[in-house]
């Protein structure tokens, strides 16, 4: 095969057909790494000043801009009284993705079975396309739902009457807050993650040959034990896949959590109820502080935890992936 | 015998719980849906659509205008790249390199839509200068739908039955034409379904846009860089915080706007393009 500049000048639109659409590959192929790279590298001033800070701190302080001197921490400076603590942001971002997937997962199951087994075969294509019309719905409008409907619901009758009963018990006693907090976060990024869940295991449930169904009923379980002892462990896989896609999701998630979630810094929330902050929400609303910060060293941080954010995200999909590749193929659908 | 009535009255109630979560979900998306409209329409007076955003108050026509030439720019660009790739992973690539490239694509859907956002302010925002801009917001978006696209595309131009090219190559077209004329026709409606998905994804989003559109209270200029653009998500989500019932107001209506445009291209994506992709298996 002739390659290079003869070959574009006898076949211009054969050269531009190879070689075009291979750019167009090589650039897809590389963005990931491009961008985990770069964020890297400028995060590297502030790598070396947090140290494990960043992991382990509960302060996020970007420092006061109008003190004298500078901290100086591994030969990176920034502003005194610095410290960049992510433990806060980490930990939110962990606590309301789990309450999210504690609510959505076992709902997603049952619905994606009711949509598989019990709705009427003429109505199964209405159901689906409401299903898919909910993942497709922007997160700022369940943000603004969350913010307007959820939360002060939650904040003067749920909590109260909550905390009203059990007192002084760990999680769900004590303060009842505002309403904002951690589980509005919760509860809002289940009903983001529903659809997704509900989707793909409806796909998983379906593309199982219909025998294990018929073989289960034929040794004569009701048809609720068919579908819980045969059909659901012969799609484990799947669906443990689908579930982790949509935690990758819930970890990432950024708008409607930072409506409802009482943008918590420097505390952990003491019940259900409290304030809490995740780390793609803290870089939305860190930024405006971040960019006053003279030494930059509050931007650099902010790109550490995006960093950490993309790692464990990262993580969480190659679980799935792997699930995935060892048995069943799902095809993902948002 | 009793035990097999209580195994049947349990599949009955856990059916019945099935069942009831389906009408949950479906009551909950019917709730947001019924909800933002109901608040966001009363706002639709033509001087919505025909005056900018002033302060908390005014019209949407800035961020109206924003939104779309954000989302067709970034459809431009993810239209180029993801199609690209699709071609080549179906036309050229060996097998590993199609494993390659669908790994690669697998994870970028899984990257925090925020984490491309801040990737961009830092890199072009800052680095390059070009400031808070369209082109930086189109970027984002084209990013963050370029899986989409990909997936779709691969999909639609693997499924393009092989004797069919092999017709057009016996009958002497080389393989750039036995492509576009032969393979892409019939591909066509699975390509431009990505496209309108992505077009669904793009017009939702707000975070990574915060970082590399800004935003404006002006019309958006055609301008590419160093001149930030309004869009309805950042509508939603400030005004909304507002302590005022005009900023309210447009919130909802910002809101209301969005869900329709979404529900207009999901509806076209199923009803037109499916029929069109139906006569391909007939």
């Amino acid at each position: 095969m002739t390659t290079g500049l003869p070959y574009l000048q006898r076949r211009p639109a054969q050269f531009l057909f190879r070689y075009g659409f291979g750019a167009a590959a090589l650039i897809t192929a590389l963005l990931m790494v491009l961008m985990l790279v770069f964020l890297v590298v400028f995060a590297f001033p502030a790598i070396k000043f947090n140290g494990w800070n960043i992991l382990t701190g509960i302060t996020w302080n970007i420092g006061n801009q109008y003190g004298s001197g500078v901290v100086t921490h591994n030969g990176v400076s920034a502003q005194p009284g610095a410290s960049f603590g992510g433990l806060v942001f980490i930990f939110g971002t962990i606590i309301t993705s789990a309450l999210a997937m504690v609510l959505g997962v076992p709902i997603s199951i049952l619905v994606a079975l009711a949509l598989v087994y019990r709705i009427p075969r003429r109505i199964k294509p209405l159901a689906n396309a409401a299903v898919e019309l909910m993942a497709g719905v922007p997160s700022v409008v369940y943000g603004l739902w969350g913010l307007v409907v959820l939360v002060p619901w939650i904040g003067q009758r749920f909590g109260p009457f909550v905390t009203g009963h059990v007192g002084k018990l760990p999680v769900f006693g004590g303060e009842p807050g505002s309403g904002n907090g951690l589980l509005a976060s919760g509860v809002i990024l289940a009903i983001m993650v529903i659809p997704i869940m509900v989707a793909t295991m409806r796909d998983v449930i379906l593309a199982q040959s219909s025998s294990i169904f018929e073989a289960s009923m034929a040794l004569g379980s009701t048809s609720w034990q068919a579908v819980i002892r045969a059909v659901i462990p012969s799609v484990r896989s799947g669906m443990m896949a689908s579930v982790l896609v949509a935690l990758g999701r819930a970890l990432g998630e950024t708008m409607a959590v930072l409506m409802v979630s009482g943008a918590a810094v420097n505390q952990f929330p003491s019940n259900i109820f409290q304030a809490v902050n995740t780390i793609a929400a803290v870089i939305v609303s860190q930024l405006d502080s971040a960019l006053t910060d003279a030494s930059g060293m509050a931007q650099r941080s902010l790109a550490e935890l995006a960093v950490v954010l993309f790692l464990i995200t990262l993580i969480v999909n190659s679980i799935a992936r792997a699930i995935l590749h060892g048995a069943d193929r799902v095809r993902e659908s948002r | 015998m009793t035990h097999i009535k209580i195994a049947s009255a349990a599949s009955r109630i856990w059916w019945g719980a099935s069942v009831l979560s389906l009408l949950a979900v479906i009551g909950v998306l019917l709730f947001i849906f019924f909800f933002v409209v109901a608040q966001g329409v009363p706002a639709f007076r033509p001087e919505l659509f025909t005056t900018v955003t002033n302060g908390v108050a005014g019209g949407l026509a800035n961020a109206i205008s924003g939104t779309l030439l954000l989302v067709v720019l970034g459809v431009a660009l993810v239209g180029i790249v993801g199609f690209g790739t699709a071609a080549w992973t179906v036309e050229f690539a060996s097998p590993q390199q199609r494993t390659a490239i669908r790994f690669c694509v697998d994870v970028l859907a899984g990257v925090p839509s925020i984490v491309v956002g801040y990737f961009l302010y830092v890199a072009l925002v800052e680095d390059l200068g070009w400031g808070f801009s369209l082109i930086a917001g189109a970027f984002a978006l084209a990013i963050i739908m370029l899986p989409y696209v990909v997936r779709a595309a691969d999909l639609a131009l693997s499924a393009v039955p092989r004797e069919l090219r092999e017709a057009a190559v016996a009958l002497g077209s080389r393989e750039a034409t036995a492509f576009f004329k032969v393979a892409l026709p019939w591909a066509a409606p699975g390509v431009l379904t990505g496209l309108l998905l992505a077009t669904g994804i793009g017009l939702g989003e707000t975070a990574p846009l915060i970082y590399t559109a800004g935003w404006s209270n002006y019309m958006p200029s055609l301008a590419l860089t160093h001149s930030p653009v309004g869009y309805l998500t950042y509508v939603v989500w400030t005004f909304i915080s507002q302590p005022f019932a005009q900023s309210h107001q447009l919130a909802y209506a910002a809101a209301a706007l969005l869900m329709l445009f979404i529900f207009i291209t999901n509806l076209v994506s199923r009803t037109a393009l499916e029929a069109w992709g139906a006569q391909r298996h007939r």
